[in-house]
Formats: structure tokens, sequence, C-alpha cells
């Protein structure tokens, strides 16, 4: 410290916003920090861990005679099913997050630092994409243990979860505007129970869709979630990517779309 | 430093005028005027509920302002609050660091968000932590840090950036003495290094340790402005405390205070007890010569130094403890008819 650094704060010349370069650093930081607690705090991966390897198990056998006849014809559709589901899932707690992280006082500080608008909740989305990666992740190793063998590769298994990611970090965006617009974690966690459910339960993950009625396929049809499940299916069963592959990046970014603008947006109006 | 222009904009750090928030129908900041020099320390005196808090978030780009305007070194705080954030470093009354984070930890991210480099932002980390006496604690995590360690911290923190002006929101309540008078150490030592500090404290012995000018605040206006000397003179250097034997006393005592003492009395609530500032410790004997005279005998009898309390009788005619009361939106009438 001394008085001619502090001086000099006042001589150089002061922007009025954040460029795009450093509204980047600023979120890779908050990402960061994301990451910081999430070694300070494992505890916060127990759901992450335990929910693929519980959920797998359970719908397998629990389905699997029901559906496909046998639990090991019908892991080629329940694994990248449950995949999606348990991954989609686990970006409710970045909404939840992002709420009681609001509440302390360090959203104090990051409000009065020169630092681009954005970051805080860029970088808490970001660092999640961590926990979809380890839920991911085990939900293959799950599969494969119960004797799945994707017969499209490691390759395509590899770009699959990308892809269940990356959708999942898009989702997150409609948990993270509920995070930032409710009042409290618990409410967080209840609107955005009831948006999941639908959302990944009236879908092609568990059951085919012609067992469904009419008006409920018309549904399960345009759900973004089957397309991402079926997008999955092709690239781990026949290593093929199409349609459904574009389909699912499609409404990941139309989500990303209308949802980053609003939570940013509410955000701001909060600060 | 090179133009007058600079030098003109550089004066003053804060000029702000007719500050206004209202919460609902609450007007919690009601035509606030400050005008800090930089270089100084400005103190904001007042009681809890006065306004303090909310006037320095909205000088600081936390709240917006529902009226009037703020320049902070000549930028305006409505329409160039990016700027504005650039040259503050704000403390809050509760500390905003990082509970799940370690000391290090929090330093290191608020210096990459600040924009210093990796190996940067961990030099700047061990100088800050070490100039603060917390080396030792520097990887333990937060929920295990005194009150007093968490303020340091959040105070090291604001000073990363070496921030021409520094908003402190009361930085010793709750603090216990020793780390209190650690903490003005430090505050006094900002101002060596070229910064400018507005604090808001309850306490007048705070402002009176620390400030240069200083602002009563009351019911979110300013009641009084001025150098802690004019501010205390004001109110005189010390204050009586009398309790009369009987309540039927009080009346003819507080005729001989005010006429011995040239001053304004005031009687407390229990009725017995009248309060008045003194200008001389001297006059005690004076004033206690002409109680003997008219046969008043007295309970009890004291010198103080003046508390804020009094502060607020004289300049307001009521104290700070009722002023508190009536913001939180309880009658005090009740109260003083029982009474």
């Amino acid at each position: 410290m001394n008085s001619a650094a502090v001086k000099s704060q006042l001589d150089r010349p002061l922007k009025n916003h954040a460029g795009f370069g450093q509204t980047l650093r600023n979120s890779l930081t908050m990402a960061l920090r994301g990451l910081l607690k999430i070694r300070r705090t494992p505890e916060q991966l127990f759901d992450v861990t335990l929910q693929p390897i519980l959920f797998t198990l359970m719908f397998t056998y629990i389905f699997g005679g029901a559906i496909a006849g046998d639990v090991h014809s019908y892991l080629p559709i329940i694994i990248p099913g449950i995949l999606v589901q348990t991954v989609i899932g686990t970006s409710i707690v970045t909404g939840v997050q992002l709420r009681e992280d609001m509440d302390k006082g360090v959203f104090d500080r990051f409000k009065s630092l020169p630092i681009a608008r954005i970051a805080p909740l860029a970088g808490a989305l970001l660092a999640d994409t961590i926990r979809y990666t380890i839920a991911t992740v085990l939900t293959f190793i799950m599969g494969f243990l119960m004797g799945y063998r994707p017969e499209g590769g490691i390759g395509y298994v590899i770009i699959a979860g990308l892809l269940v990611i990356a959708c999942s970090w898009a989702v997150s965006w409609i948990f993270a505007f509920f995070g930032v617009i409710a009042r409290t974690a618990s409410s967080v966690q209840g609107i955005s129970m009831m948006i999941l459910f639908p959302l990944t339960f009236l879908s092609n993950a568990f059951v085919p869709v012609d067992t469904m009625p009419n008006w409920l396929q018309w549904f399960v049809k345009f759900n973004p979630v089957s397309h991402l499940v079926s997008a999955v299916r092709d690239l781990t069963n026949t290593g093929t990517i199409g349609t459904q592959f574009s389909l699912s990046l499609i409404s990941a970014a139309a989500i990303v779309a209308i949802f980053a603008p609003l939570t940013v947006r509410a955000y701001m109006r909060r600060t | 430093m090179n133009t007058t222009k600079k030098a003109s904009s550089t004066e003053w750090a804060v000029e702000a005028r007719g500050l206004v928030k209202t919460f609902g129908n609450h007007r919690a900041v009601d035509g606030v005027d400050l005008n800090v020099r930089a270089g100084s320390i400005y103190g904001v005196l007042g009681p809890n509920g006065a306004g303090k808090t909310t006037t320095i978030r909205m000088l600081a780009t936390l709240l917006r302002m529902d009226g009037g305007e703020a320049r902070i070194f000549g930028h305006d705080v409505a329409k160039e609050s990016h700027i504005i954030r650039q040259l503050i470093g704000v403390t809050g009354q509760y500390a905003s660091v990082d509970e799940s984070l370690s000391a290090t930890e929090n330093l290191i991210i608020f210096s990459r968000l600040l924009g210093l480099g990796r190996a940067e932002s961990k030099r700047k980390a061990a100088e800050l932590l070490e100039e603060f006496g917390l080396t030792e604690a520097a990887n333990r995590p937060l929920k295990n840090f005194s009150g007093g360690m968490r303020r340091r911290l959040d105070l090291a923190a604001s000073l990363i950036a070496q921030p021409p002006l520094i908003f402190l929101d009361e930085p010793t309540t709750g603090l216990d003495p020793r780390t209190r008078s650690q903490m003005w150490d430090t505050i006094r030592r900002l101002v060596v290094t070229g910064s400018t500090v507005l604090l808001t404290t309850q306490y007048l012995d705070e402002a009176d340790q620390l400030a240069d000018r200083v602002a009563v605040i009351d019911r979110g206006r300013v009641v009084a402005e001025g150098t802690v000397d004019e501010l205390k003179a004001s109110v005189g250097t010390s204050s009586l405390h009398l309790r009369v034997h009987q309540a039927s006393d009080v009346a003819a005592a507080r005729d001989i205070v005010e006429r011995v003492l040239k001053v304004r009395s005031s009687a407390s609530a229990e009725a017995s007890k009248i309060t008045a500032p003194m200008a001389d410790p001297d006059q005690v004997t004076d004033l206690l010569i002409a109680l003997r005279s008219q046969g008043i005998g007295l309970a009890e009898i004291s010198v103080q130094k003046p508390t804020l309390d009094e502060v607020f009788l004289t300049i307001t005619g009521h104290g700070a403890a009722d002023n508190a009361e009536q913001t939180a939106g309880h009658s005090t009438v009740l109260e003083g008819a029982k009474a």
C-alpha cells in the first residue's frame, strides 16, 4: 500500500462497462469459486454419486421384465433414459444453490466489484457441469457393470455424455431463473420439481411411446427430453449422429436464448 | 494529476445532494446531503434505523436511489456505476466474505475478479493476510473465525484494489475493546496511504477517535454536520446525571440546573433523573451549593462523557433509543403517558 498506488487509480482511464474478454475471465473465476466450494464441502456431491447408482439399479430391475421381456435387453433402452433423467434432475440443484448463495453476504461484495454482472450466474452454472459429468460417468459405469455393452463404441458414448452435459447446462438456466426470482431455496426446489417431473417422465425415457394415449404421444414427441433420449440411444447403440442429435442441440440453444437473458435481467433488477 | 480539471474532480470524494430512499411508505433516507473531502475520514453518526446503512448502500451502487444525485470523485453514481465500483471498496455491517472458502481462497478469488494474475493474486492474498494478522488462520475454513477475524478479512478484501474511497458500515459494532482499537489503527493507516474513508457508527467516541468531520443522521435526515469538536461543543464536553431523593423536587432541581449551567436539561422517564450537558466539570461545585441551599436532597450524581443519546437529545430534542423505537413502528406515547 502506498499513496501513489491509490492516486493512480483516479488517473487511469475508467470504462463504464465490462467487455467480452472481462466477462469471460470473470465467469471463469466464478466457476473456480464453485469448484473450490465443492472441494471444501464434498458432501454436496452425494446426490450426483448416489442417484445414478440407485436409480439405474431400481428402474432397470423394476421395469426391465415388464417392458423388454428381460433386464438385459432393456439396458440399451433404459441406460440412455436414466442418464438423461438423472443428469437433468441434477441441474435443479443449480437453481437451489444459486438462491442459497445469493442470500449470503458475499453476493453483496460481488455486486460492489467492477465485474461483469452475469459472471456470478454464468460461473455457478459452469462449475456445476462437474456435477453433470460425475453423474454421467457413474450412470454409464453402472450400466456397464449390469451388462450393458454399447454397440456404438467408447467414442460415441463419450459424445453422448458430452451432449447430455451440454443440454443439462442449458436446462439449468431454467432453474437458475427460478433461483433468482424465488424468495427461498425450498420454493425453488418445489417449482423446479413440478417442471422436471412432467418433462422427464412424459418422454420416451422409460417406456415405448406407442403404449401411451394419442394426446400424450403428441406431447411426448414434442418434448425436447425425448429428442435428447433418442439422440443418446442413436449414439450409444448404433453410433449414428442424426436429426435427433441436431434437434436436441437446437432445443438446448433455444432454452439458453430464452432463459439466460431472462435470468440475467431478473438478477440485475435485484442488484 | 496533470490538469486543473482533474484537481477539481478529485477534491471531493463524495458529493451527495438530497438523497432519498423509500421502502413502502417509510422514507428511510429523506434528503441527505454529504460532502466528503478526499483524503479524510468522514463519520456518519446515528442510531439504528436512522438511515446510515441505506445511505452507504446507495452511494456504493448496491441500492438504487429514489431521489437526489451523488458523485464520487466527480463520477455520477447512478449513470456510471461500473466506474464507481472501480473506485470504491465496501465493508458491510455483516462480513461479505465467502463462508465456504478459506481466508486465502477468498482473497485470491476477489483478486482474480479484480483482474490480477494468478501469481499476483497469491502474493496479494499473502500480503494482506500478513498485514491483518490472519496468516496463521489463512487456510482454515471461515466457519471457525471469530467476529473480529471475519471483519478484518472483510476489510482486507476491500483493500485488494487499493480503492481511493472505502465505505465502512459500522466497522466495530460487536467487537471486543481490543479488536476495536486494532480496527481503529487499521482505519487510520488507510488514510495515511491516501484513501478516503466514509464510515458509519453508533458510537460518538468512535467518531471522536477517527473522523475529521461528522454528520449526525436522524430519521433519514442530516441533523448536524461539522468537525467532532464543533459537535461536542454543541453538547458540552461532559454530561451531568442527577437523581433527586423526592420526585416532587424534580422541577425545582431542573430550574437550578438550568440556571447554574445555563443549558437545557431533561428529565428521564423515571422522572427523578435529570440529565444536562455541561461545558466545564468545575461548575458541579456551584451547582451542588445551589442545590444544598434550596434543601434538595440528591440520591445520585455523576459526571459522564456525552453519549450519542445526549448528542441526540441536544440536537433533536428526543433521545436516540426513542428514535429507534419510533422508526421500528412502535409508538412511545403510551409509555410516556404511563410515566
